[in-house]
């Protein structure tokens, strides 16, 4: 029988609940292994798991995600659980170590999985191209799932009983020193945002009129992300436009594209205004659930199958239009 | 102070092109298919070469595991782009190969390198590949080098006058981890970066290509074990979506319907 455990940073949230529910799917003996600088509330919020043992690494050396302490931390309770599986959430805390922890404990690692049953995992190559089914007879056996692939799970809070495992540091070389974030009013990237609202370089080409309108668009799009609370994609060219030099959308960066070189966000609805949709860029709706564009191109790439509406229009008088709408509700 | 700056990077298909899977699993035509440095590799490439412009006395080298033939291919591109020597291994560039098999082959190359002094090395490379996709194999190199200062979606690395160094990490929610590193050595895992692609530079070509051809001439065939992972299957996604295309409707019909839509 497996001995599965659950590995986390004690602040995951709703990452962890989910590969929580997912360890527990797996069957066998579940062992949680929990670090940061507190464990005992996170350990008590899932005290009905009905883990065999709750193993954890707390202290001030591991309040910060920084990899020495962290894969210390982590190496420390995979030795402690003599676990064959572990399951891990892929926040990029975990992501950063896990891969490397792997290696230190003997075993083999797969990360960015999707799915987890029947004894096989889910994941994608060639940035979510192709979808494979696997599984490794080597052991341990370490998954990273990504969020929002599996239900959370949500039993009952209790008082649980923490068993301590002591960890030998390293010397310190790296400080953890904060974390930088776009001004609140220029914060555009909502992970749990329900609607998805990508940006293409079209905002900013030369319109039928024969001028460019970016100050406008800039106003379009932060009129609807302010009235919808919608997460904002953009394209990989909207984006490079800004290292070119060029007029550009004042609250975009890379953080923003979504694509092949960008991320594959999930949300339930996505609406694409200005985009071509073509291949590399439409990778990066694969989890996204329902799709619609706004195109002047017809012949655009989302006419073939990747949408499931295309509107062949002008996106600036739609979106003025909705913003209206949605200012009148 | 100055910096041996070893960026990781394979090969992987124009992302422009069309992949189907075959049996193996492998990629149908994989050899036809045109081929780029991974994308973040690329990226990284561009941020050690201008590191080691600014860093007097910096190398730069590139190692790549990749088949010999589509790596000077490749090369011919890249080599415009910035100085720097390339380590090549002669060995696979499937995504379907495990990151354990590859990272392992990288670490050699990077130990093989004369004078290698861990207190002047900086590993960089892609945090995730464009094929596998995994975010493993800086990682594992790092262990194998013994470096724990790791840090992964690099977008910034900013040198003080001391040898520390200051690192922009992506997180959650469009943000970026601050972390301070008192210096070297040091396994950056890039982001996009803050670069733009560099113009093509034939200078820089011309003398890069001394150095390449004799390097791939060395390349090393290797062999990786490709039974660690289990395939069942690999498959393009089936959602073929009907697209309804909606024209000459009037802007405030779509609103409506759009508004309708979002709100259901
Ligand atoms: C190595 C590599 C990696 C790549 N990675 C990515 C990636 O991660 N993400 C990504 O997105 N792409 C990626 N690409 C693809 C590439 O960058 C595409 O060129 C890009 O996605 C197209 O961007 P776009 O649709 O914004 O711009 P364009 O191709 O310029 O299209 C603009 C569109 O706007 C429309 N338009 C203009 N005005 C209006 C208006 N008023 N109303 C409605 N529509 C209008 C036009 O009809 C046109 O279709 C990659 C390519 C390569 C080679």
């Amino acid at each position: 029988m497996e001995t599965v455990l659950f590995l986390s940073h004690a602040d995951a949230g709703k990452p962890a609940l989910e590969t929580l529910a997912a360890a527990k799917a797996l069957g066998g003996t579940l062992v949680v292994g929990l670090f940061g600088a507190d464990v005992q509330a996170f350990a008590n919020e899932i005290a009905g798991c009905r883990a065999t043992k709750i193993l954890g690494v707390a202290g001030a050396d591991f309040a910060q995600a920084r990899y020495a302490s962290d894969a210390a931390a982590a190496e420390a309770l995979v030795k402690a659980s003599k676990a064959t599986i572990v399951v891990a959430p892929a926040t990029s805390r975990m992501n950063r170590i896990v891969s490397g922890v792997a290696h230190r404990c003997g075993g083999r690692a797969d990360t960015h999985v999707t799915g987890l049953a029947g004894g096989n995992i889910t994941r994608w190559y060639y940035r979510q191209r192709m979808e494979s089914q696997q599984s490794r007879t080597h052991r341990p056996w370490f998954i990273a799932l990504d969020p929002g692939c599996h239900a959370a799970y949500a039993g009952a809070p209790g008082t649980a009983t923490v068993e301590a495992v002591s960890v030998v540091l390293p010397a310190m070389k790296t400080q953890v020193t904060g974390v930088k974030a776009p001004e609140s009013s220029q914060q555009t990237i909502r992970p749990d945002a329900k609607v998805l609202l990508v940006a293409g370089a079209g905002w900013t080409k030369k319109q039928p009129d024969g001028q460019t309108h970016v100050p406008e668009a800039a106003d379009l799009i932060m009129g609807f992300l302010n009235a919808t609370k919608a997460s904002l994609g953009s394209s990989k060219s909207l984006v490079d436009l800004s290292g070119e030099g060029q007029a550009v959308l004042p609250f975009m960066s890379h953080l923003n594209q979504i694509g092949q070189t960008g991320s594959t966000p999930r949300h339930a609805k996505g609406l694409s205004t200005c985009c071509h949709g073509e291949e590399p860029h439409a990778v990066g709706w694969r989890f996204i659930g329902e799709r619609r564009a706004i195109n002047l191109d017809a012949n655009c790439g989302w006419a073939r199958g990747k949408a499931d509406v295309l509107y062949v229009a002008d996106a600036f008088a739609v979106m003025r239009k909705v913003n209206e709408l949605l200012a009148s509700q | 102070m100055s910096y041996q700056i070893v960026v990781c990077g394979s090969i992987v298909p124009d992302p422009l092109q069309t992949l189907e899977p075959v049996a193996g699993p492998a990629l149908k035509n994989e050899m036809m298919l045109p081929s780029v440095l991974d994308p973040w590799a690329w990226h990284s490439l561009f941020e050690a070469a201008h590191l080691a412009k600014n860093v007097a006395g910096s190398k730069v080298y590139l190692v790549s595991v990749a088949p010999k033939a589509k790596l000077q291919q490749v090369m011919m591109t890249v080599g415009q782009k910035a100085p720097f020597e390339l380590i090549a291994v002669d060995g696979p560039a499937s995504g379907f190969t495990d990151a354990a098999e590859i990272a392992p082959l990288l670490a050699d190359a990077i130990k093989s390198i004369p004078g290698l002094d861990q207190s002047k090395l900086l590993v960089f490379g892609g945090w995730e590949s464009a094929s596998r996709g995994a975010g493993s194999t800086m990682q594992i190199v790092g262990e194998l080098l013994g470096i724990v200062n790791q840090f992964q979606g690099v977008d910034k690395l900013t040198v003080g006058a001391d040898g520390s160094f200051e690192i922009l990490e992506r997180i959650e929610g469009g943000k970026h981890q601050v972390s301070k590193c008192a210096g070297a050595p040091a396994v950056l895992g890039w982001a996009t970066g803050s670069l733009p692609e560099p113009p093509n530079n034939p200078q820089i070509g011309m003398q890069n290509m001394r150095a390449i051809m004799p390097a791939l001439q060395k390349a090393k065939p290797t062999k990786v074990a490709t039974d660690a992972v289990k395939f069942a299957s690999v498959a393009l996604p089936k959602q073929q979506r009907q697209t309804k295309i909606v024209k000459d409707m009037p802007a405030d019909e779509i609103a409506k319907e759009i508004v309708a839509w979002i709100q259901e």
